[in-house]
């Protein structure tokens, strides 16, 4: 039924060759040649694409314009919250001042801070107690929470069996199991560990089973017509898309992890920032008590900028979050 | 690169009496096709006709209800799928791929090691006028280019038979016409038993040998009408040729009735 092409198959039909095998054809029917509009790759429609094509990599000679764009953008980005907390922390101490609230009740802004510096001595070494039991507690979350997701994606029985768990594990309050965990586990690192790892563990499957769930099923089948097995359906497809997903749920479990820690800490320790809390408190040195809870923040945003980092380098083809947002 | 015609088996790919309904509804009953090695045909029909059901029954994404299907000798789902490839509506790329990378997905998916899968695919990849954006990503693709690359993808799958799901619908009409020139000559230079679904009529005639019609919802093949795809020419010599247009008036008149 096939009649023959113009040339055997099998020899180039693109670029140049195919673009001088049908210029003849075209003259030898009297029509004017325009100029490759017929789509022989290379030529006709190659340019016009070409043209909107990449985008994104500014030459050097707009570097400036394009550093002096970044840190507009940046003002823009980090400017209101500055400004908002730096009033906060001007009324604060206003307030303190005018209405003379006596030290271990409200201590101002510029106390706390001198304390800081003061304590520092007591608070530097607390602070990598808790620093080390918050990162590695994140970290043992996101290994185990991140594997659990994949395994209870891959067992639709698993996931039967395991999810109504996972939640009901959920209801019971961290701060109740605290001390049964220094019980079991001892005054040492293992109970904090043991108590940040699951209070973040939660949100990390939670939204790792969402995103690998989540994934476009016309992408899967679309995979089998191409040979892929199960596995590599998983490694090419599904976690590469589930990563925004599982970032968000990384993102969540950082902020919680310091909390982890310092109910751990409460719940019987010798050292940490909770610790010096926990000591402070009958102390009335209130002020030491909010040095540390500047700490504490001050790590629980440090480990929400590395997530976000890393989701930078992990996704780079996410849509970016404006300045604007 | 595949195959040569056949297998032993004369027919490519063979439908009889396929059925296949969803939750009741018939999307598919009594189709009949039978198509030859090699050979290129399209299926036109209405909207919601199951042109797109029929296409994943073939492939072995569906199984039918009623019915056999034969893919080079093949019955089980299973079996079929391992020698079909399927070209979504949507060209599916993946983001977090660049343009070599999502095209040679499926040599990847073979066992072979990732830079060893991109110099297999470069080659058609310049061949098909992408040379120059390897790195590129989908989103700087124009849509004329991410349906080229996702036509090589189908390609690199290395299969007897291309399921080609409407793979213009969503470009603009010149676009559009400038790639349906384009896979006139791809498919000439890398022949395959093709199977194009379409409800754009100048496509189907212009690229395939034979166009089977097919009905209303449930769908079955009306006829098979003889389509332009062996004319030589460029697209638009053959588009204003008086043999194609009496095909095409033929054809819409089948359609039309």
């Amino acid at each position: 039924m096939r009649r023959p092409v113009s040339t055997p198959p099998g020899k180039s039909a693109a670029g140049d060759g195919a673009e001088r095998r049908t210029e003849p054809l075209l003259r030898a029917s009297g029509t004017t040649p325009p100029v490759g509009r017929c789509g022989v790759p290379g030529s006709g429609d190659q340019p016009a694409e070409a043209r909107e094509a990449p985008q994104g990599r500014p030459p050097a000679r707009e570097a400036d314009a394009a550093s002096a764009a970044r840190l507009r953008s940046a003002v823009r980005h980090y400017g209101p919250p500055a400004l908002l907390t730096l009033a906060a922390l001007g009324l604060w101490e206003l307030v303190v001042r005018l209405a003379h609230i006596p030290e271990y009740l409200l201590p101002a802004p510029s106390q706390i801070a001198a304390d800081l510096a003061a304590d520092w001595a007591v608070l530097g070494p607390a602070l990598l107690v808790t620093l080390r039991e918050v990162l590695i507690g994140f970290a043992i979350a996101a290994a185990a929470g991140v594997g659990l997701a994949v395994l209870l994606h891959l067992s639709p029985m698993a996931r039967r069996a395991v999810y109504p768990l996972l939640i009901g594990s959920q209801t019971v309050p961290i701060i109740v199991l605290a001390p049964i965990l220094v019980i079991m586990l001892g005054y040492g690192i293992a109970p904090k560990l043991v108590i940040v790892a699951l209070i973040c563990f939660f949100p990390i499957v939670v939204n790792g089973i969402d995103g690998l769930r989540s994934v476009d099923p016309e992408l899967i089948r679309m995979m089998r017509t191409l040979d892929a097995s199960r596995w590599a359906i998983l490694r090419r497809v599904e976690f590469p898309a589930a990563l925004p997903t599982i970032f968000s749920g990384l993102r969540i479990a950082a902020t919680f992890a310091a909390i982890g820690a310092v109910f751990g800490e409460w719940s019987g320790s010798s050292q940490g920032l909770g610790y010096v809390m926990l000591a402070a408190t009958p102390n009335l040195l209130t002020s030491r008590i909010f040095a540390a809870i500047v700490l504490l923040t001050a790590v629980a945003l440090a480990l929400f900028g590395v997530v976000s980092l890393l989701e930078r380098i992990f996704v780079p083809w996410a849509p970016r979050r404006s300045a604007h947002d | 690169m595949t195959s040569e015609a056949g297998d032993g088996t004369a027919r490519a790919i063979d439908l009889a009496g396929v059925g296949k309904a969803f939750s009741g509804l018939a999307a598919l009953a009594g189709v009949h096709l039978s198509l030859p090695w090699r050979s290129r045909t399209a299926i036109i029909g209405p909207s919601g006709g199951g042109k797109t059901t029929l296409l994943q029954v073939i492939a072995g994404l569906l199984e039918p209800d009623t019915g056999l299907v034969w893919v080079a000798g093949a019955t089980t789902a299973r079996q079929r799928l391992a020698h079909c490839a399927l070209m979504p509506q949507r060209d599916l790329l993946l983001p977090w791929r660049t343009a070599l990378d999502n095209a040679a997905i499926a040599v990847e998916n073979r066992g072979v090691g990732r830079a060893e899968a991109r110099r297999r695919t470069h080659p058609l990849f310049e061949r098909f006028g992408l040379a120059g954006f390897e790195r590129a990503r989908p989103a700087e693709l124009s849509g004329g280019m991410r349906q080229r690359v996702s036509f090589l993808r189908t390609l690199m799958a290395d299969k007897d038979v291309l399921l080609l799901d409407e793979p213009f619908g969503a470009l603009d009409s010149i676009t559009r016409a400038q790639l349906q020139g384009w896979l006139r000559e791809a498919m000439d230079a890398v022949p395959r038993t093709v199977v194009l679904v379409t409800h754009d009529v100048e496509e189907a005639l212009l690229l395939c040998q034979r166009v089977a019609v097919l009905s209303q919802r449930p769908g079955h093949v009306i006829t098979v009408l003889a389509g332009a795809g062996g004319l030589q020419g460029s697209r638009r010599e053959i588009v204003t040729s008086p043999e194609f247009v009496s095909l095409k008036e033929q054809a819409l008149a089948v359609i039309g009735s």
